[in-house]
């Protein structure tokens, strides 16, 4: 034998059959945070590949926004006549630029295990960092958007027009511009973490269906635009249908989107039923999209 | 093993007494997977099958009841026709696949060259991806940092480490590729056809790392249809037909039994490339 040293130094590995499909949690975890590193430097790397052609580079990050934004812009305020007002205006925005966020997150998540090809099949590595991978990267486009909202936002409040509207009998004035910086804005950051975490179970969710299904990357389109149709995006939630309101029930972004927009653009705090709804779409697709995933995810490597 | 001296194989049987030096113990393997009919299984499909009854997946049994210990030191041949359970064998020591029976005890830290080793994106650059195989492998950013210049040095592609993958010709890309899992300082090399690429020079040099890697007491794992390769380069073999562990021995025993077993003669072409 050749350089006998002893064995201590050296970690055993045991490999054994699977219960129920699952692996030992607890190392699982452990084992996911100890490569965190990989997903971070995963997301850096495609984001540095996705604009490396083209004349703008990295700017495209603030530009996409900016340019999305000035779209809507010519459309409410300037085809529209800005009828609608721009607490509308704002509401749409905020509301678009975080469905954007979790459209991205879905179609790239969706894409994460299948085109991880070569490194699946040949790296023992917990795979969850693949669409988790794909999460970092969503919402590192999704921040430069809300510097956009922002900008709008100190537009509004300070340059803005503000049509006072009075009460013909008691004279009592309102403010028909409802854009203004209130304390209450600063909910939108837990709001926005619940949309994250929504956002990681979908990510995991459809990184495996996609793998059983190529077609969900095709189909995923169509969905997701019926989706924001389905949601108070382009439309107040108290303007919906009766019948629709039934069914909101059955609509994460209802209360997901609703406390977001609430919160940043109307500054008023959302009832605690919408809270709690949101809280529980969100670590519930968590909690099922992250175990779906870790049950099949050793079966991935004779898929792909 | 062979003894350096004399060149006479010793039997193996003695090695697997001193537990300490036992580097992968497989027991009892099974391997059963389910796999899908087409490649790229998709909705339509699964619709079409549904109306006609059927079901949509297939079991295949890779590898059934296999058992072996492999000392520290080792160098494994591994033969078989395609399909034999090579792959799968490889797959659940790394622990990529799990065992669907049994269990595998691995001393040490595996180094995979499956048959496609990295570059698993190719729309980033060489060096990207070997950042992230070796993240993903469990290498600390700093551990990459130290081997990087080593890894590109051996590689020796030149300005092409820096340009993305997808205008590396199959050659540079398997030599990135070899040199990353060489540079890990595994204890456990899985090599699986990966000197079938790379030119002359960068074979005789994959060869001699590989000797070195040996010579400091790591265990390897080769799987070649060039059967030559596998009797210069291992100490033992091992040979699989239809996921079941037919023989293991000194490699020249094993690879006859196995040309014989397969009718074909040991003609240069079969012992270049079977």
């Amino acid at each position: 034998m050749k350089n006998p040293t002893g064995t201590q130094d050296r970690p055993v590995q045991v490999f054994l059959p699977h219960r129920a499909g699952l692996p030992r949690l607890n190392k699982y975890f452990a084992n996911l945070w100890s490569r965190r590193h990989f997903a971070a430097e995963l997301s850096r790397a495609e984001m540095r590949a996705a604009h490396t052609n083209t004349f703008f580079g990295q700017f495209w990050l603030v530009i996409s926004p900016a340019l999305n934004a000035g779209v809507y812009f010519l459309l409410v305020n300037v085809i529209r006549g800005g009828s609608a007002g721009p607490d509308f205006f704002m509401h749409l925005l905020a509301g678009l630029f975080a469905f954007n966020f979790i459209q991205t997150v879905m179609t790239n998540g969706a894409t994460s295990v299948t085109k991880g090809g070569n490194l699946v099949l040949n790296t023992a590595f917990p795979l969850l960092l693949l669409p988790f991978s794909a999460l970092r990267t969503a919402f590192l486009r999704f921040i430069p958007s809300l510097v956009i909202l922002l900008a709008f936002f100190i537009y509004f409040d300070y340059f803005g027009s503000h049509p006072q509207e009075c009460h013909p009998v008691t004279g009592i004035c309102k403010d028909l511009n409802t854009i203004h910086f209130s304390p209450t804005m600063f909910l939108a950051i837990p709001a926005l973490m619940l949309i994250f975490i929504f956002a990681a179970g979908l990510a995991a969710l459809m990184a495996s269906v996609q793998v059983y299904f190529r077609d969900t990357t095709q189909l995923l389109p169509y969905a997701t635009r019926i989706w924001l149709y389905l949601s108070p995006v382009l439309y107040y939630a108290d303007q919906m249908k009766p019948w629709m309101l039934k069914f909101e029930v059955f609509n994460p972004l209802y209360p997901l989107l609703g406390i977001f927009s609430e919160t940043l653009v109307e500054g008023r705090i959302p009832p605690l039923t919408w809270w709690l709804g949101s809280a529980a779409w969100a670590f519930g697709t968590l909690i099922i999209g992250v175990f779906f995933f870790i049950s099949r995810e050793r079966e991935f490597a004779v898929r792909i | 093993m062979i003894d350096e001296e004399t060149g006479a194989t010793i039997p193996q049987i003695a090695d697997r007494e001193i537990s300490d030096e036992i580097a992968i113990s497989v027991q009892e393997l099974d391997v059963t997977y389910r796999t899908t009919f087409e490649k790229r299984p998709t909705l339509k499909q699964a619709v079409v099958r549904l109306g006609r009854g059927k079901r949509s997946v297939k079991t295949v049994e890779a590898l059934k009841n296999v058992s072996f210990d492999v000392s520290r030191g080792t160098v494994l041949g591994i033969v078989g026709h395609n399909g034999a359970g090579k792959s799968t064998l490889m797959r659940a020591i790394a622990g990529i696949v799990p065992p669907t029976q049994g269990r595998i005890e691995v001393v040490g830290r595996t180094s995979t060259l499956l048959s496609l080793g990295v570059g698993f994106n190719r729309s980033l650059t060489g060096r990207e991806n070997v950042i992230l195989g070796g993240l993903a492998a469990g290498l600390t950013k700093d551990e990459l940092e130290d081997r990087y210049e080593q890894i590109a040095e051996f590689a020796d592609i030149g300005d092409f480490i820096d340009l993305p993958m997808s205008s590396y010709s199959s050659g540079m890309g398997a030599r990135l590729a070899f040199s990353v899992a060489v540079h890990l300082d595994p204890d456990i090399l899985l090599i699986d056809e990966a000197l079938s690429t790379g030119d002359a020079v960068f074979k005789e040099k994959a060869t001699q790392r590989m000797q070195e890697l040996v010579n400091n007491s790591s265990t390897m794992l080769l799987i070649s249809h060039a059967l030559r390769t596998i009797i210069n380069m291992s100490t033992e073999c091992i040979w699989l037909d239809h996921g079941k562990l037919m023989m293991r021995g000194n490699p020249e025993e094993v690879v006859d039994a196995y040309t014989e077993f397969v009718h074909v003669k040991k003609t240069s072409a079969t012992m270049n490339d079977m």
